[in-house]
This record gives C-alpha cells, structure tokens and sequence, in this order.
C-alpha cells in the first residue's frame, strides 16, 4: 500500500509541473524517493543537507524547472537560515514533501524532540503548512503545488506514519 | 593580488555566461565593477553559491560561472561531491581562495592553512580541478569555458577588501531581471 501512495504522490507532482527534485532520505520516503529516482520525467539530485539542496532548488528554479525538495522535519532545524534569506527573500516557490517524524508509531526517541518544535518552527516562518495523515489527504496534494507557485513562498507538506500506513 | 584584482582580470572573459556571485565582498565588488542582468547576486546564504550555480547549469543550456569563495566552499563542503557526481558540462565553479572569510573581517579560514580545497575537490571525485596563482585565473577560466567541460578552479590570491556599498536591489527584483535574462536566452 505504502508504495502505491509514494508512486502515486510523485505522479501528481510530475503532473503539476514538477520536473526537478532534490532529496536527502528519511525511511518514511523511501518509496518516493526510489521512484523519484527511477522516474525519467524528473530530474533528481540527492543532496547531502537540506540547505544545499534548497540552493539547487532555487538555481534550477531561476533555470526554469519546477523544484521540489524531501526531506525528514529534522531538516527544518537545519534550513531555518536558507528558507529565510534565499528562498523567502527572492520569493521562489519551493514545495517541500516532509516525512512528519516523531509522531503516532515512531520507533524512535529522539525524532520525537524534534516533531515537538516542527509545527511551531513552520508557523514562526510564516510558512503555509499542510499535514497529511490520513489516506485520502493527499487529494489535495495537486491543489498545494498550484498554490505553491501561484503565492511564491515554501510551503511544507507534512505526511506523518499514519498517513504512510505504518502507525 | 586581491578578490577585487581577480575580478578586474575576469571581467573579459565572461562575455555570455551566467554569473552566480557568492554573498558579501564578492557580490558588492562585482556589482559596481560591472552589474549585468546576468548576474545573480547573493545577498544572504552563506554557503550556496556552487548549489546555485549547478541547480542553474542543470536545468538550462547556457554556460554558468559559481563565483565563490574558499570560507563558503568550507561551509557547505557537502556541494562539492554533489557537483562531482553530477557532471554538468556548463559549469564552472571558479573559487576565490584568499585563505579568509573576507565579508567579516577577514578572518583566517582553513583553506588557507593546512586544507587544500583543490584536492578535496579532486578527493570528491571532480574530475577538471585547477588551482592557480591570481594573475593565471583569467587564462584559466577562459580555457575552462572554451573546454565545454565541468570544471573547478581554485584560485589562490591575498586577502583583502575595497571599500564598496552593500547591494541595495531589492532580492526579487534581482531574481526577477536575471530570469528574465535567462528566459530570453531560451526564446
């Protein structure tokens, strides 16, 4: 099932324009990220931090693609800085699939310290948020990319276990 | 030979290409050097400027030159792999390696004591590195471009600043009038 929702999540991207991904893993995204990876109408760059990906996004943006970038919510700890000062402050579009660690079914301690901070974070910056955690919530996955780019902003796609099936 | 000589003696070569210009000092001297709707200022972000440039290099034809420096590079040193495994012929990270973060008072950086950048770009599998003296960087980056190859180069020149403004483009406009350059190379 996990994998039909990765492979259908990633068609709707490419559906709505999205031609150029950046990555760094997390479990939950596996199955997106290896389809992403072997899906010829995306180019995918995995990066080694969420920052440095961000900085691909935006050049590939000025270039003409569509970026997306995944990556765990640990990682909005590490691009508080670049979402402020590069992709906020030129005002590109940057749509960010995040896997909502630390949440119902989370085998691990420690992502639960920073699912504490993620929503807070996400609201301080000002940036629109949307958390899947249902089966069917990504319905609106098509709409979110749409707003994405008509408002110019990061916007955060949370998907937490439960919506990946596996809390 | 300072960042701002090295500039001065880069000006010529760069004709039609893309310019990604690293935060602070660099992106404030070239501005009054020489302000082109195909430069991309940066005016935040330490660290970025060699993910813009590739991001930009893979996702359009035209030639892009990352002018960065050495204390960036060491910021974000995880680009590096990234732009060796992802081989974009129209690329030429050009890193102005004055062994000090210049933007901040010029501080001692480790590339310029013990870490050669230059091999850990050779380390991380880039396969066009060249590490020169500042007088070189023109006939080096010309020979860069004129190769259609992906290629690094470090240039090792002084430490130290000119007095200029800070930029006072408003960000988007920035963005706006280089995608619009970009954009009219493509029609």
């Amino acid at each position: 099932m996990a994998s039909n929702i990765s492979e259908s999540i990633v068609d709707d991207m490419i559906a709505h324009g999205i031609d150029f991904v950046t990555s760094v893993p997390c479990k939950q995204l596996a199955g997106v990220i290896e389809y992403v990876e072997n899906n010829d109408r995306v180019m995918h760059i995995p990066s080694n931090k969420e920052d440095e990906g961000m900085g691909l996004c935006a050049g590939a943006y000025m270039g003409g693609k569509r970026p997306c970038i995944i990556m765990q919510n640990t990682a909005i700890g590490v691009t508080v800085n670049t979402l402020a000062t590069l992709i906020q402050y030129y005002q590109f579009p940057l749509p960010m699939l995040i896997s909502y660690r630390g949440e119902l079914g989370e085998p691990v301690a420690c992502q639960v310290e920073m699912a504490l901070h993620t929503k807070a974070l996400l609201d301080q910056l000002h940036i629109p948020t949307f958390h899947f955690h249902k089966k069917g919530d990504e319905a609106e996955l098509g709409d979110i990319l749409k707003y994405t780019q008509m408002c110019k902003k990061p916007t955060a796609i949370l998907t937490d276990a439960s919506f990946w099936g596996a809390a | 030979m300072i960042r701002n000589d090295v500039l001065k003696s880069i000006l010529p070569i760069i004709t039609n290409e893309l310019v990604i210009c690293n935060i602070g000092s660099p992106s404030q001297e070239l501005f009054i050097l020489d302000d082109q709707p195909s430069n991309f200022y940066m005016l935040g972000t330490m660290g970025l400027c060699s993910s813009i440039g590739l991001g930009l290099a893979m996702a359009q034809p035209e030639k892009v030159i990352a002018i960065d420096g050495d204390g960036s590079i060491l910021t974000n040193m995880g680009t590096l792999p990234t732009i060796a495994n992802n081989v974009t012929d129209n690329f030429v990270l050009l890193i102005i390696d004055n062994g000090s973060y210049g933007s901040t008072g010029d501080q001692p950086t480790y590339a310029g004591k013990k870490t050669s950048l230059s091999a850990v770009a050779t380390a991380c599998g880039c396969e066009n590195v060249v590490e020169c003296q500042a007088k070189d960087t023109a006939d080096e980056l010309k020979k860069a471009l004129a190769s259609n190859q992906m290629t690094v180069i470090v240039c090792k020149c002084s430490s130290g600043n000119v007095k200029v403004p800070v930029i006072e483009m408003n960000p988007v406009v920035i963005a706006d009038r280089f995608m619009t350059e970009v954009g009219r190379r493509q029609s």
